[in-house]
């Protein structure tokens, strides 16, 4: 084998690759929320629906989307490998376990990417497969592009959001989601060897600050549609 | 008939390793690739040893009987190494590290062994380095020192409270490498049963497979013991529970020397006795007694009120407190010696001045130290120096610094605080001086088996001085073994590879099988734990700090009865071939029945105190030592023959240039 | 005190196991040891079995103790091996459940006895500088910052028990493994080697079948010596630089 399956392959290189698919992620999720937030704009779906067509058009995005689509299996696929040689490397469980010496999320990180992977799937499901594969949505003329016609993803939202066990399970997705970075976030530093005495503390909270307000900012947006429009 | 012959080479003092170095038969490379060597034991003596050869191209098969050759006792030494290099520039030298060590040694040591260790001493502390054993530094990168056990200079090297750990770890890490070289064969979970003798020479030993019980064979054409002390023989001691004599003794058995096997090391600073279920004791390192002031109470109606717990030791005036080594040895103080210290406490409890509820335990009390470091502290930081609470804090601080792992283990272990309350502290077996008689080759008195570290006789006399032990088992194992071993070797490079299919190796085998059978063929109803601990109470009472004719003749007499009802009513539970932790025991504890006899034997003979070794009847009017140069000045090596009834051979000890003087810490 | 005692017994390595129940008088002063002590002179004089369990040094240093006590790795007290554990932390009336330390990579020998050659194994990959003796300089023409000294004595103080593989979830062999990693590649001596050597270790490692890990820090947590998990950060720096940094394959 070359130095880079070698590599790779080591129990070391499984978990840079956990690593930096996470943090690329971890930066997804800004870019992500950033542009969601345009819904809760009072300008009937004007702006979301702009930002939508353009994001659902550009081609240096969609070259971007695959790799991320790439990116998300990477970190699911590697994930569940090594969750399965981590039981296996255990054999025999303990009859107590502690859960004194480790938090409830960096035990659970697998099963709690395993409901996240559920969640996307019911996302995707709801938005993206609809907006890319069917003609289920509407077509809205934007001003701004010269009235051309777009595909009104802002009244599938809306619609979609207006049903209590959807935003129940988008809030159950976000919970999980910001278990999976309370610990994700300062472990993929850890993981590189980005380890240092003075600022390690500051990852640390910042990772925790992410944690909370990244899924805060998404399930603003179920429970303003939910309980406001 | 054994014939003590020393070999120690011509030629002045400092000259003779030297010379010797440049004079012993050497083996060529392609002839020490054809000859194997055998080392029991890899604590740091074996370990030492086991990976020098390997380098130097012998091929190694090393033994212990842990999971892991890092496990050896020499891991739980705390305070440090000694070597002459005289990094401090405060006038240490080889001559002042040899010179401490015969004067530390009551004068019952070879000169040419000690000066030759005080001359590798230097060679030790950069081989340590250079394998990466973080010793103490100083702010500027260089290696620190401190002084230790009351001698002039500052020459002891020290990694914080693991000075043994650490160079322990090394000559692991050592070994481990020559492992992966294939250069030593390890066999961990083995222990050594009998060591085969073929036409004279040891040719190979018995070893038991801990995990299948296989009894194995196992040949070289030499082979090493670096199977440390015996200080297990008392049951409680600061030595690992697995610490035994049997293959020194199984050596002994086969006509090799025992030296002096009277001369134990008692320490003065160990967790006293709390209980009958008691397994082991716990050293506290000497290093305490620099701040530490021991006492006890004057009045015997405090000593019952402390041992009721109606008073705390805290409650007793100063006017009530006896600091006894301050009050007999004014010049010394709580510094005096460790054979010192050791029977003072004894003699205080006695009088019946013991302070826990067995009686054996006197105080050790930092609160003087704290509350002097706290005022120094107060005056550094422009403080005032008589504000009781702030002193008291800073001075905790700084006591902590120093202090700090060990007044944690004191609290893990007693659940007393001793920055609040003295500790209590008592007297404990720790280190054996004793040991295999050896050459200056390292050789016993049987050919080709060699015995380095402690489990040898020959360095530290009638006792060692602190931070020696060290020395001495990393001295015989990277830098003098590896050359005199070339003494013996050199005439064996015609010698075949060892057969284990020899008739000799066949008769040990099936003598160590019968050995084993007839042990587990008793069946009796007392466990082997109980009777090792009866045996070393009978040698703590009759052969331990202070000794008597009459207590020895008794406790030899004890110490039989108790030998021929464990010989009838042992009970070891399970099998031969199994994993049987009772059996090793068993074992263990039937080599220290004959082994205690000896010390007995030895200490009765001796009739003089040295070191270690109190006679009762050999002390002079204030109750000190009194040796006797005349008639003792020799090395005691019994041959032990016709079970019980040994062969005294003497090695006269010279001392050319030393001169004999009584110790006096007065 | 009155304890109830559930001890895993398992007669070899290729034997099923369970737990056995015992009930035992214990005193505060015992160490957790010593109690095994007596309930073992108990048994022998029923003439059972006594509980095989690794120990020896019975101070807390050469790391043969290995038993996982109420699900926690050497007990409940924290920096502390199982032999440095007194029964005063225990109350009356408690019941006890003792396992060995598991994983795939340390089989059970023996009721509480447990095979630790894998941690043996990773250090001969290459957990030394290879230095024969008598080719040291002088000790002094080596200079160690203070900082460094002391970074490399804290991981030098792993005594090789195993806790940590026990109570990581994945039984990880990371703490032990970035202890050596990070002792010898803080010193300028260890310097020399020190990309050979990572590279080696992980490779043993791996090959062991240590889980990975999960930074869940359990290892830290329960390890009675409180080797940093920051050595783990370290030996990732190490390996990546050994691997994706250094000019060879």
């Amino acid at each position: 084998m070359s130095w880079i399956t070698n590599f790779l392959t080591s129990s070391l290189g499984k978990k840079l690759i956990m690593s930096l698919t996470g943090l690329f992620l971890i930066v997804f999720l800004v870019v992500h929320l950033a542009g969601n937030l345009q819904l809760l704009y009072d300008d009937n779906g004007v702006a979301f629906n702009t930002y939508a067509h353009f994001m659902g058009e550009n081609e240096l995005i969609q070259f971007l989307s695959f790799g991320l689509y790439a990116f998300i299996l990477l970190h699911i696929i590697q994930g569940l490998v090594i969750w399965v040689l981590n039981r296996r490397a255990r054999g025999v469980g303990y009859a107590v376990s502690n859960r004194k010496s480790n938090s409830f999320a960096s035990r659970q990180m697998a099963l709690l990417g395993l409901l996240i992977f559920f969640f996307l799937a019911v996302h995707m499901g709801d938005f993206w497969y609809k907006v890319k594969f069917t003609d289920q949505l509407t077509m809205v003329p934007i001003e701004g592009l010269d009235g051309e016609l777009v595909k009104d993803l802002h009244a599938r939202v809306s619609t979609a959001f207006s049903e209590w066990w959807i935003v129940v399970i988008y809030l159950l997705g976000l919970l999980a989601l910001s278990l999976h970075l309370w610990h994700g976030f300062q472990s993929a530093f850890q993981t590189l060897g980005l380890n240092h005495k003075k600022y390690t503390p500051v990852i640390k909270t910042l990772g925790r600050l992410y944690a909370v307000l990244i899924p805060l900012g998404f399930a603003t947006i179920p429970l303003y549609f939910y309980f406001i429009k | 008939m054994i014939k003590l012959d020393a070999k120690i080479p011509e030629g002045s003092l400092a000259e003779k390793w030297t010379k010797y170095k440049s004079s012993v038969d050497l083996v060529a490379p392609n002839n020490k690739r054809k000859l194997e060597v055998i080392v029991v034991g890899t604590g740091l003596a074996g370990a030492s040893a086991a990976a020098s050869l390997a380098e130097l191209g012998y091929r190694v098969k090393a033994y212990t009987f842990h999971d892991s050759p890092r496990r050896a006792h020499s891991i739980a030494a705390q305070g440090g190494i000694n070597a002459a290099k005289n990094y401090q520039n405060d006038g240490d030298s080889v001559f002042r590290l040899f010179y401490d060590t015969v004067k530390g040694g009551d004068y019952r040591s070879r000169e040419a062994n000690v000066h030759r260790l005080a001359e590798v001493s230097a060679n030790i502390i950069d081989q340590c380095v250079a394998q990466g054993v973080p010793f103490a530094r100083e702010y500027g990168g260089t290696l620190a020192n401190r002084s230790f056990g009351g001698v002039q200079v500052s020459r002891t090297f020290y990694a914080r409270g693991q000075t043994g750990q650490q160079l322990l770890i090394g000559a692991y890490q050592a070994l481990s490498r020559q492992i992966s070289l294939g250069n030593v064969e390890m066999f961990n979970r083995h222990e050594m049963l009998d060591v085969v003798m073929v036409d004279g020479k040891a040719r190979g030993i018995i070893a038991r497979n801990l995990l299948t019980g296989e009894i194995e064979s196992h040949a070289a054409h030499c082979v090493v013991l670096a199977t440390g002390g015996y200080g297990n023989v008392y049951y409680l001691s600061t030595n690992a529970m697995n610490s035994n004599v049997s293959a020194a003794w199984r050596a002994s058995k086969k006509g090799a020397a025992m030296a002096n096997p009277c001369f134990c090391q008692i320490h003065p600073t160990c967790i006293p006795v709390s209980g009958t279920y008691q397994s082991k004791l716990t050293l506290m390192s000497e290093s305490l007694r620099n701040d530490g002031r021991v006492w006890v109470p004057l009045k015997k109606e405090d000593v019952e009120a402390i041992r009721k717990g109606a008073k705390k030791p805290t409650d007793i005036p100063e006017s009530d407190r006896d600091y006894y080594l301050e009050r007999k040895y004014p010049a010394f103080g709580n510094l005096v010696p460790r054979d010192v210290a050791s029977r003072a406490a004894k003699e205080v409890c006695d009088e019946g001045r013991g302070v826990n509820k067995t009686g054996l335990a006197v105080f050790l009390d930092f609160s003087e130290a704290i509350m002097r470091y706290g005022k120094a502290e107060a005056s550094s930081l422009g403080e005032n120096p008589e504000d009781e609470k702030l002193v008291r804090s800073l001075g905790t601080k700084a006591v902590e610094a120093k202090y700090g792992n060990l007044f944690e283990i004191y609290e893990k272990i007693t659940g007393d605080n001793p920055y609040r309350t003295p500790m209590r502290i008592y007297p404990a077996i720790h280190y054996t001086m004793g040991g295999l008689w050896v050459d200056y080759n390292l050789e016993t008195t049987l050919p080709g088996l060699f015995a380095i570290g402690e489990a040898n006789f020959s360095d530290h006399g009638a006792n060692r001085l602190g931070a020696s032990a060290l020395m001495q088992g990393l001295a015989d194992g990277y830098f003098v073994l590896p050359y005199t071993i070339g003494s013996f070797l050199s005439k064996e490079i015609k010698t075949e590879t060892i057969s284990t299919d020899l008739p000799e190796f066949k008769q040990a085998r099936e003598q160590v099988r019968e050995r084993l059978d007839s042990l587990m063929n008793i069946q009796g109803d007392r466990s082997v734990e109980s009777f090792h601990r009866e045996l070393g109470l009978i040698l703590w009472d009759y052969c331990g700090m202070s000794r008597n004719a009459d207590g020895l003749k008794k406790g030899r007499k004890l110490l039989k009865e108790l030998k021929e009802e464990f010989y009838k009513n042992v009970f070891i539970p399970g099998k031969t071939n199994e994993f049987n932790p009772e059996l090793e025991k068993a074992t263990r504890v039937a080599d220290f029945f004959e082994l205690g006899e000896l010390m007995m034997v030895d200490a009765l003979h001796r009739e003089e105190s040295c070191g270690g070794h109190f006679r009762e009847e050999h002390q002079t009017e204030d109750n000190e030592a009194r040796r006797d140069d005349e008639n003792f000045t020799y090395v005691a090596a019994w041959e032990w023959k016709n079970e019980g009834d040994p062969v005294l051979h003497k090695e006269p000890l010279k001392f050319k240039n030393v001169e004999l003087k009584t110790r006096s810490y007065k | 005190m009155n304890l109830k005692l559930k001890i895993w017994r398992q007669a070899g390595r290729k034997t099923k196991g369970q737990f056995q129940t015992y009930s035992l008088e214990a005193t505060p002063e015992m160490s957790f040891l010593e109690m095994l002590d007596v309930l073992n002179e108990k048994i022998i004089e029923d003439k059972g079995e006594p509980v095989a369990f690794e120990h020896d040094c019975r101070e807390g240093i050469c790391g043969s103790c290995s038993m996982v006590i109420n699900g926690q790795a050497h007990g409940p007290m924290g920096m502390t091996t199982t032999c440095q554990l007194h029964m005063r932390h225990f109350k009356d009336g408690d019941t006890i459940v003792i396992e060995p330390f598991r994983a795939r990579a340390f089989p059970v020998l023996k009721d509480l006895v447990v095979d630790r050659s894998s941690f043996d194994r990773i250090i001969q990959a290459g957990g030394y500088i290879s230095v024969n003796t008598g080719q040291a300089p002088d000790g002094n023409s080596i200079l160690v910052n203070q900082d460094d000294s002391k970074e490399a004595f804290d991981a030098a103080a792993c005594i090789g028990c195993g806790a940590c593989v026990a109570a990581c979830p994945n039984a990880s062999a990371m703490l032990f493994a970035s202890a050596k990693v990070a002792h010898l590649a803080f010193l300028p001596q260890g310097k020399v080697e020190r990309q050979k050597r990572v590279g080696r270790m992980v490779a043993q490692m791996d090959k062991e079948g240590f889980g990975n890990c999960s930074n869940t820090y359990a290892c830290e947590a329960e390890c009675p010596k409180g080797i940093s998990v920051d050595n783990i950060a370290k030996m990732n720096r190490e390996y990546f630089s050994s691997s994706v940094g250094s000019q060879k394959d």
